[in-house]
């Protein structure tokens, strides 16, 4: 979807300011929804993009003035209230007072701690030959699904050179609507920064990004 | 810390704010339901915040500066090579390491969310996550990198490496002049977490810390 999230290339945001020493959490209660994201993510509620989904649908002016973990936790309530985990009336009540849904890999536990301090694995068995190798040149589709997608609109319609082949990963695409993991050959492709930000770019920038071949055409 | 815990109770409810209230109600919802055990998020928090940092990164670096079969092994499949490292934090697939060179100095961003080497670098700085880097690390680099005091000669390369997939970047900085000699333990002191982001440069032989 073209939200606020894809801020790639924007201006006005200001300077980037480093915090010295800066805390792991700032405040207890972000901890707290990192662990919740991270344990019903675990427990099959659900997967990595329909979290990042869920933050993207956030109205823009809420995207752009809550902060991260702020972020987290709206996008989180969103999420478990829309797949059933949890209800209006529980979040009224702020108990639970509506039944539970049961869970795809059952309830979080102790015993489920140490899995998730290791990433999942996204790599799938290729459902085809490759179309694209290093050295080929592609062109990023100019293209504006409405849903969830990994495409960047700062590279739609432009040029760049395969760089590496990563194999083919879960679609990010469809399986972050529940619609399947749909595997997909995966590609570093790199863009010059005359290509994407026009003749006064500054000529020694390149930018990449890792693309899969659903976003690509050849040239 | 304990002397926050002293005035918990005294301040109990009266301070929260409303994302706290929230946070707290989600969570009795979640455990009344029997989605999550209590302990099991006391024990999340906990690893990360004792199991996961820069450290794991800086070993990785410190030993690739030392051992050029690791250094080649980890530009070919950082996964694998730093998985034969029984004293770093367990790395998931798709790590990919990449070599800053004097010709071409390489920059980790995630423009549409914040991915980041959690395994190699622990949870990302706020900035890291915030919309300055991630609008303008596409566009002006240098800009960036002078917010950082941190400029380069005008004719190096300037590689952007936008997260946009699984794929976790992993930033492998020149070794310092004039650390010849130097154990892997002495070099990873030098390793900081922003020069294997691609936003700094690890510390130089003397430099006070």
């Amino acid at each position: 979807m073209n939200g606020v999230h894809d801020m790639g290339g924007m201006d006005g945001f200001g300077k980037v300011e480093p915090e010295p020493n800066e805390p792991m959490f700032h405040q207890e209660w972000e901890s707290r929804v990192l662990a919740m994201v991270r344990a019903m993510g675990a427990a099959g509620a659900f997967n990595i993009d329909a979290s990042r989904f869920y933050r993207e649908t956030l109205p823009p002016q809420v995207y752009l003035s809550s902060s991260y973990y702020r972020k987290w936790l709206l996008g989180l309530e969103a999420l478990l209230l829309d797949k059933g985990y949890i209800s209006n009336d529980d979040v009224a009540a702020g108990h639970s007072v509506a039944p539970a849904k049961s869970l795809k890999h059952g309830k979080f536990s102790m015993a489920d701690v140490e899995r998730i301090m290791v990433r999942g694995k996204f790599g799938r068995a290729a459902p085809g030959l490759a179309k694209f190798k290093a050295g080929d040149r592609v062109r990023a589709k100019n293209i504006h699904p409405a849903t969830h997608t990994r495409l960047p609109r700062y590279v739609r319609g432009h040029v760049g050179v395969v760089e590496r082949d990563h194999g083919c990963h879960v679609f990010p695409d469809t399986v972050a609507n529940d619609a399947g993991e749909h595997p997909q050959w995966l590609y570093t492709v790199v863009f010059d920064g005359r290509e994407l930000w026009g003749p006064d770019s500054d000529p020694t920038i390149k930018v990449s990004i890792d693309a899969f071949e659903p976003y690509l055409e050849a040239v | 810390m304990s002397e926050h815990d002293h005035h918990h109770h005294d301040h109990d409810h009266s301070e929260l704010s409303e994302t706290e209230l929230r946070v707290r109600a989600l969570e009795s919802i979640l455990t009344e339901k029997g989605y999550v055990e209590a302990a099991a998020l006391d024990a999340i928090v906990q690893a990360y915040e004792t199991k996961i940092g820069p450290h794991n990164g800086a070993k990785v670096v410190a030993k690739a500066w030392t051992d050029p079969a690791f250094k080649k092994a980890l530009l070919e499949d950082a996964s694998k090579a730093v998985g034969t490292l029984g004293h770093v934090s367990r790395v998931g697939d798709h790590l990919v390491a990449i070599e800053n060179t004097p010709g071409r100095h390489n920059m980790v961003v995630c423009t549409l969310c914040s991915c980041y080497p959690w395994e190699m670098l622990g949870l990302p700085p706020v900035w890291y996550k915030a919309s300055p880097y991630r609008s303008r690390a596409v566009k002006d680099p240098r800009g960036v990198l002078a917010d950082f005091g941190v400029s380069l000669p005008k004719e190096t390369e300037i590689r952007v490496w936008d997260s946009t997939a699984e794929t976790r970047f992993l930033v492998l900085p020149m070794r310092p002049a004039g650390t010849e000699g130097w154990s892997e333990e002495q070099l990873a002191d030098l390793v900081t977490r922003d020069s294997m982001i691609g936003t700094g440069f690890p510390k130089t032989p003397g430099a006070p810390s």
